[in-house]
């Protein structure tokens, strides 16, 4: 493998930057912008824009069944990017990988499909604390619509998902396990092949929320033994609109569709139609197709400088960020030490909301979030309404978390 | 940015004036700012010409929806039930004396909506209320 000889080779960041236009701009004159939101939507390098605005001005057309040059390029780099991005999840075959809208697109296909057709009353389903929105709420309507029974594995106040609970909720005879393979607020890296393991000895599928760690980490369907495996295109410097739903072969194709239309079958009559093979079965409609081609050029991209430097530079920068955070007297970073976590920064302060934080950073060009990041639960168990969030990816400097923390020093002077 | 946290709004945050329940009260509403988790109930006594005699918020959240509440409740005492409903989204923007932002504007009027919601008797508050 070619990142074998990369592993050791520093990420160029400088060159990386050059890659991504809006990190030149200013948001406000002399106010360079300092981009620590990855977590909520990453930046997007040239390639990307420009596979994107390379099939819209040579080869736009709807793929599929065109007999015509356009139509075919069209097809050729749709098929193309699917095929990638297989690779690129180390899934055994393009025909497991479903183009979805996004992470939550891809739960709620497999809640209503797979969910649907093998959950019933008194089933129980796995799901942890530290869960998203988008892997809570699917679960949740088909809770009540089948009468399930939704179980959580614990966080422990470390920020950690508590193996022991997990242990104690597979006796339970679970039919599914969906959790999240990084948390989007604590940052913390979940055990997922040890989660999976345990799920399958206990006879339970398996659903990983990967939308925090394929973006990061280098991820391997089949090394994780992953049924389901779902992300989005643009938390890994993808556009927006367009995600992924992998999934084993022979479960996916034990499923009943999902959206009803074309491209997802075989032949229609009036009152019948025959499903269409993997994937399209599940890709009713015209789908987004600039788009998959732009997520195609992400993975080249993120391919060509090594999921494996890209951890190890967010890795270096979460380690210096949290012992420069730490060092803030008052702020609270929540989440595990930095061995167990991606580059993920949720804070508070104890004199200044999470809003007024990122208000006062926004004013020194530094973009975080804040708010509950679609995770209340999470954020109840920690008994807090909100948390300063910032975030890091390949981009990101040592540089811009010192501007991090000035404007931290900023709010505590204001709210003094 | 500046004005944003200008001394009053600072001030209000950290010294609350009106900051309590009211128990017993003619008038109490709570809701939240689901984007935020801002969080604000307003309880309100009148006496029989329907005439605020005393009024209180409690809740958390950022500066500007605390302090916003603070100076909201403030601002009504004395006055008519009919005048509460009357208040609009310029009367807050004038008492805290900024310019607000889409989301920033949702901070400060979340004490206005509840504080309606509770005037008109509504089960559940609606931005219409503040638009």
């Amino acid at each position: 493998m070619t990142s074998n000889t990369q592993k050791n080779a520093a990420l160029d960041v400088r060159k990386i930057r050059g890659d991504f236009p809006i990190l030149d701009r200013e948001v406000s004159p002399g106010v360079p912008l300092v981009y620590l939101d990855s977590t909520a939507t990453s930046q997007k390098p040239l390639q990307v824009l420009n596979a994107m605005d390379e099939y819209y001005r040579r080869s736009n057309a709807n793929i599929h069944r065109g007999i015509h040059v356009l139509a075919e390029e069209a097809t050729a780099d749709y098929e193309s990017a699917r095929e990638r991005i297989a690779a690129f999840i180390g899934a055994a075959t393009p025909k497991e990988v479903i183009y979805t809208r996004n992470t939550t697109e891809s739960i709620n296909l497999v809640a209503q499909t797979w969910g649907r057709a093998n959950l019933d009353s008194g089933d129980v389903v796995i799901l942890t604390e530290m869960e998203h929105h988008s892997n809570l709420v699917p679960w949740q309507i088909l809770a009540a619509e089948r009468n399930l029974r939704l179980e959580f594995i614990n966080v422990t106040p470390d920020g950690l998902l508590d193996l022991e609970s997990y242990s104690e909720l597979l006796k339970l005879d679970p039919k599914i396990v969906s959790f999240t393979h990084m948390s989007n607020v604590l940052g913390t890296i979940n055990p997922a092949k040890e989660i999976i393991q345990m799920a399958h000895a206990a006879g339970a599928l398996t659903l990983v929320d990967a939308a925090q760690s394929v973006p990061h980490l280098s991820v391997d369907v089949q090394a994780l033994d992953a049924d389901f495996l779902v992300f989005s295109g643009h938390k890994m410097c993808g556009p927006t609109g367009v995600g992924i739903l992998y999934g084993r072969r022979e479960l996916l194709e034990a499923m009943p569709p999902f959206l009803g239309g074309g491209e997802m079958i075989k032949r229609v009559e009036l009152r019948s139609f025959q499903n269409n093979d993997l994937p399209h079965k599940f890709e009713a409609g015209t789908p987004a197709i600039a788009e998959a081609i732009g997520l195609g050029a992400a993975v080249d991209y993120l391919s060509s400088i090594g999921m494996d430097v890209i951890e190890q530079h967010e890795k270096e920068i979460i380690e210096y960020a949290l012992e420069r955070l730490e060092e803030i007297p008052g702020v609270q970073v929540f989440g595990p030490e930095a061995k167990y976590k991606g580059g993920v920064a949720a804070f508070t302060l104890p004199e200044a909301h999470a809003h007024d934080i990122s208000q006062i950073l926004d004013s020194d060009g530094v973009a975080v979030r804040a708010g509950h990041h679609c995770a209340m639960p999470l954020h109840n168990k920690f008994g807090i309404t909100a948390t300063a969030r910032a975030s890091f990816y390949l981009y990101n400097t040592e540089e811009e978390v010192n501007k991090l923390v000035d404007g931290i020093y900023k709010v505590k002077k204001i709210f003094a | 940015m500046d004005d944003l946290y200008r001394e009053l709004i600072i001030d209000r945050y950290k010294n609350p004036q009106y900051r309590g329940e009211l128990d017993p009260h003619d008038i109490t509403f709570e809701d939240d700012n689901p984007y935020c988790g801002d969080h604000i109930r307003v309880d309100v006594r009148l006496d029989e010409n329907g005439i605020v005699t005393e009024a209180a918020y409690s809740g958390e959240g950022c500066s500007i929806s605390q302090a916003s509440a603070d100076l909201l409740i403030e601002s009504i005492q004395g006055k008519s039930l009919e005048e509460v409903k009357a208040l609009t989204k310029e009367d807050v923007l004038e008492l805290l004396g900024i310019e607000l932002g889409p989301v920033r504007l949702k901070c400060a009027l979340l004490s206005l909506k509840v504080l309606k919601a509770g005037a008109y008797g509504l089960g559940e508050a609606s931005d219409d209320l503040v638009a």
